[in-house]
């Protein structure tokens, strides 16, 4: 898996994520979230985010709507379908199974011998 | 499931682009942060700037999200298709000449490779064609001679290589129609015939086991044709009495609808042969033809040993009547499709060359297109584009040119088959029922597509090459001419030599054939075929059984028929001329040694005026006198061919011969010797022949053969009433004239269809090969305007800048005609088989058809020639 594959899988992961815990929300709204949520430690260009976000609408997890913003703009607003919650678990399991399996690794060595 | 339902919507983003909803959505989410940068108390601005750059720029986010939305790569290419026909449609008379020359070749093969998959691929309606055979016997005169019934009976039980081994062996079957009687077509089987070959009834049954014995009650089934046209395909029929040839039959079943068996032809009704007298039980009247599947394991070899062992012992047990009788096997398949196979291997052949040389002529049209593009191509090779994406370019041309030719040849090769089909004689349609359903079916389809690819490669993969010479500076450079234009004017003359040679093997094998052909026609008949009406007549056996009653019926016919206006004179005669050699007769010359030895001569019953009627010529002695009958001395009248064999350097007139043994009934006296009268096809060489009187030996079938003073067709029906007024129960078949039969033989059919295909083919290659020649020379001289210009303006005469030229085309034609000459020979030693009296190397051809080539090609480089002469010397050098 080369880096961006890695990192396009995770991006999809928190944007679902995202619009699970925040509901319908808009390309802008689901990158400043990320960033607050990262502490700030993670700065990503935001125009990553819409091929994303187009991606998990291809596949079906998210549909899109144009609506009106807080402060009356007009923006599109994604939201999370049934079947994109259930692949947010899938995905979620494996992510928490793969971080414990990696995080073994990285353990104190004494454990081990 | 999720990955393909993304990758349709990415497919549908190709054709449907919705750009600027994405461009709301980005400018929705730049104006929501730049009122948050402001809200931070960022001037308007610098809220822009700071939005934009968080963003990663506008226009690099579109890109990647279109990425996203389409499939990149499909994108470019539907981006190239879209370049590529706005280019032919700006250049209309490119893109039709193209596309025109493409359909013509792909058209013309493909209809052709119909034929040939529905002669030669296509399986035969039986089950596991490849494992039957033919199997009968030979002599040394008759390569495929018939089986007699006794010897198959031996065949049968002793041969140790066939599962099965049954015979057929066609005859024609009385039946009153709402017209009048008319004879059927039909076939004799013997009972396992249908399992041998494999086939079920479509109703009924298949005839069981000993059925086939004399004394069996009569059983018969029909094909599914004349089920449906004289019965009204009602399933009631089997089952049911039907009386044919005064014998009643039972209709025990029908055969499917896609059941053929060529050899013989449309047969009607099928039934069994029940032996009973006659030729059944003699060992020398060769009369049925074998089919025989063979055992698992066996090969054809091991079949044919196997045969001609059966063969050798029952000639040792026979010596008489199986002397030279020897066996022969050879594929079913191969049996019947007959001739059709050479003929139509070489019209393939011949669309092939033709579909060769307009793909090169589409080739080099694309090269020069790309040598005027080569700015085009330079200027985009600059800015970046890669060799791959500008050899892609060439590809999706050839891509769309070969797609629109083959959607246009295949569509019109289904027409042309059509008319091709139509214009078979029905009589020969009838030895060819494989070719009914002539159509596209999927192997065609096939072929189509495997010369498309073809042809895609080629055309896409000669400019392709030539890119690789670009030199972009150079190609950039205004009005350079440098070496590139020397470049190509290279390859196209190496193209326009092979297609000179192409069109140089097309001309050449037309010319051959058209010589065959006229060669063939001239090929005397020995008798004058004009004015000649005739037909088959056949009386019921049970009214003139005895002899007498035969004779005075023959009499009838002739004086009822002679009596018409328009007539001038009648005979009949047992087997038409022009039919074949066969129905002979081994004879013994009285008053010679004999060593058992077969002397196989051919054998035809006539009436008396059976000369006078065929205006043939008598050499020596007289013709028959109607007196002599039953009763008189037997006498005969010879051909010139037997008299030369068996009488070198003696009077013929006067000698008798008989039968092997010489039985005294047997014994026949030689009045006269008649000049040849062609008795097998045109092509065949003359057997021997002896005619025997009708008035003698009477006959209740045979053909009647009219003379008429004119207007011969119209006469026909009223000479079919006026013999059917003589007895009602009289049937008459085969109603045509000589001339007809003449066109129609199917050997003078093949050739004549085969010489006007393969002309017509050649002709349109040289139209093809002489444009090309005239491509190239054009755009050379357009090359050297400025040389030329240069050596009008140092003096040199016109007639100089002709010769120039001129010897420029010269040295391509010639090229092309003496390395075609030698292609041409090698592809007639292919075809001698086709050829009649002809050599493959005849030189009067080759040199006709290298005139023809040549004086084309002088007349092709004259135009560029002249131009190149009446070019203004000032003008050219300025114009650089």
């Amino acid at each position: 898996m080369s880096k961006t594959e890695i990192w396009q899988g995770t991006l999809a992961l928190m944007i679902l994520k995202t619009l699970d815990a925040l509901g319908p929300l808009h390309g802008y709204g689901v990158a400043r979230r990320i960033e607050q949520i990262s502490g700030d430690r993670l700065s990503l260009n935001y125009g990553t985010l819409y091929p994303s976000l187009l991606k998990l609408e291809q596949e079906g997890w998210i549909v899109s709507e144009w609506g009106v913003s807080e402060n009356n703009r007009k923006a599109k607003y994604y939201k999370l379908t049934r079947s994109g919650r259930k692949q947010l678990e899938r995905e979620a399991n494996e992510w928490n199974q793969t971080t414990a399996i990696v995080a073994r690794f990285f353990a104190p060595m004494e454990e081990q011998s | 499931m999720r990955k393909l339902r993304a990758w349709l919507l990415r497919f549908k983003g190709l054709f449907f682009k919705e750009d600027q909803d994405f461009a709301d959505e980005l400018e929705s989410h730049l104006q929501m942060h730049i009122d948050d940068n402001i809200r931070a108390g960022m001037s308007p601005h610098e809220a822009r700037r700071m939005a934009v750059m968080k963003l990663g720029g506008v226009d690099q986010t579109k890109e990647a999200y279109r990425d996203r939305a389409t499939i990149p790569l499909l994108e470019s290419v539907v981006q190239d298709l879209r370049f590529t026909l706005r280019q032919l449609r700006k250049n209309p008379a490119f893109t039709f000449t193209a596309t025109a020359m493409v359909a013509l070749g792909i058209g013309a093969s493909v209809a052709i490779f119909a034929f040939v998959d529905a002669a030669l691929i296509k399986p035969l309606p039986y089950h596991n064609t490849s494992r039957l055979l033919f199997v009968t016997e030979t002599t040394p005169e008759i390569p495929r001679a018939a089986l007699s019934y006794p010897d198959y009976l031996d065949w049968k039980k002793l041969n140790r290589v066939f599962e099965s081994l049954d015979i057929y062996n066609g005859r024609g079957y009385p039946l009153a129609t709402p017209t009048g009687m008319e004879m059927i077509d039909g076939a004799r089987v013997s009972a396992g015939f249908f399992r041998t070959l494999g086939v079920a009834p479509l109703l009924g049954r298949d005839f069981n086991e000993g059925e086939d014995l004399p004394n069996a009650p009569r059983t018969l089934m029909l094909s599914y044709a004349s089920w449906q046209k004289r019965f009204g395909g009602k399933a009631e029929i089997v089952g049911q009495p039907i009386t044919l040839d005064e014998t009643p039959y039972t209709i025990i079943g029908v055969l499917p609808q896609n059941f053929h068996f060529a050899p013989v032809e449309n047969a009607e009704f099928w039934t069994t042969i029940n032996p009973t007298g006659g030729c059944f039980t003699r060992r020398s009247c060769h009369s049925l033809q074998g089919v025989a599947r063979l055992k698992d394991g066996m090969s054809q070899e091991a079949a044919l040993a196997d045969v001609t062992r059966i063969a050798k012992d029952l000639e040792a047990q026979y010596p008489d009547s199986n002397h030279n009788q020897g066996a022969t096997v050879a594929p079913l398949s191969e049996i019947i499709v007959g001739d059709v196979k050479p003929v139509l291997l070489l019209l393939l052949g011949g669309a092939g060359l033709l579909l060769l040389i307009a793909c090169i002529n589409v080739a080099s049209l694309l090269l020069v297109r790309s040598e005027t593009r080569r700015r085009e191509l330079s200027v985009r090779r600059a800015l970046g584009a890669t060799r791959m994406r500008l050899i892609r370019q060439f590809v999706i041309e050839g891509l769309v040119i070969v797609a629109a030719g083959t959607l246009t040849g295949v569509l019109s090769s289904h027409w042309t088959m059509q008319i091709l089909k139509g214009l078979i004689p029905t009589d020969m349609m009838a030895g060819m029922p494989y070719l009914n359903d002539l159509g596209l079916n999927p192997r065609v389809l096939i072929f189509a597509l495997v010369i498309a690819v073809f042809a895609t490669a080629l055309f896409s993969l000669s400019p392709a090459l030539r890119l690789t010479t670009l030199d972009v500076k150079e190609g950039m450079a205004e009005g350079s001419r440098g070496s590139a234009g020397k470049v190509w004017t290279r390859i196209g003359s190496k193209l326009v030599v092979l297609e000179l040679t192409t069109a140089m093997v097309l001309l050449v094998g037309a010319g051959l054939l058209g010589k065959s052909f006229y060669r063939l026609l001239q090929v005397g008949a020995g008798f004058e075929t004009k004015n000649l009406i005739t037909m088959r007549v056949r009386a019921p056996l049970s009214a003139y059984s005895e002899d007498p009653q035969a004779v005075a019926l023959q009499r009838r016919v002739v004086e009822e028929v002679k009596r018409l206006p328009g007539v001038t004179a009648v005979a009949l005669a047992d087997t038409l001329p022009l039919s074949f050699n066969g129905n002979t007769d081994w004879i013994r010359f009285v008053g010679r040694a004999f060593n058992g030895e077969h002397n196989e001569v051919n054998q035809r019953g006539v009436s008396s005026d059976y000369f006078t009627t065929l205006q043939a010529n008598l050499l020596r002695g007289r013709m028959f006198s109607d007196a002599e009958d039953l009763g008189k001395p037997q006498v005969v009248v010879i051909n010139q061919t037997l008299a030369k064999k068996y009488f070198p350097g003696e009077d013929p007139i006067g000698q008798r011969f008989g039968d092997l043994a010489l039985d005294p009934k047997s014994i026949k006296e030689i009045i006269g010797i008649v000049d040849d009268i062609r008795e097998g096809t045109l092509e065949s060489e003359i057997w021997p022949a002896y005619y025997y009187s009708l008035n003698q030996q009477p006959d209740i079938g045979y053909s009647v053969v009219v003379r008429t003073i004119e207007a011969e067709q119209s006469l026909i029906p009223t000479i079919a009433d006026t013999i059917r007024g003589i007895d009602s129960r009289i049937s008459i078949s085969s109603q045509t004239t000589m001339t007809a039969r003449v066109n129609q033989a199917p050997t003078v059919y093949l050739r004549r269809s085969t010489t006007w295909l393969v002309g017509g083919f050649a002709a349109v290659a040289l139209l093809l090969g002489v444009v090309g020649l005239y491509g190239v020379i054009a755009y050379s001289v357009s090359q050297r305007t400025r040389e030329i210009g240069v050596r009008i303006a140092l003096g040199a005469q016109r007639g100089m800048v002709y010769r120039l030229i001129l010897r420029e085309a010269g040295v391509l034609a010639l090229a092309g005609i003496v390395i075609g000459s030698g292609c041409a020979i090698l592809a007639a030693s292919l075809m001698r088989k086709l050829l009649f009296g002809t050599p493959p190397w005849d030189i009067t051809t080759l040199v006709c058809v290298a005139i023809v080539l040549g004086l084309s090609a002088l007349l092709a480089s004259f135009l560029p020639a002249r131009r190149a002469a009446s070019v203004d010397p000032i003008s050219a050098l300025r114009a650089e």
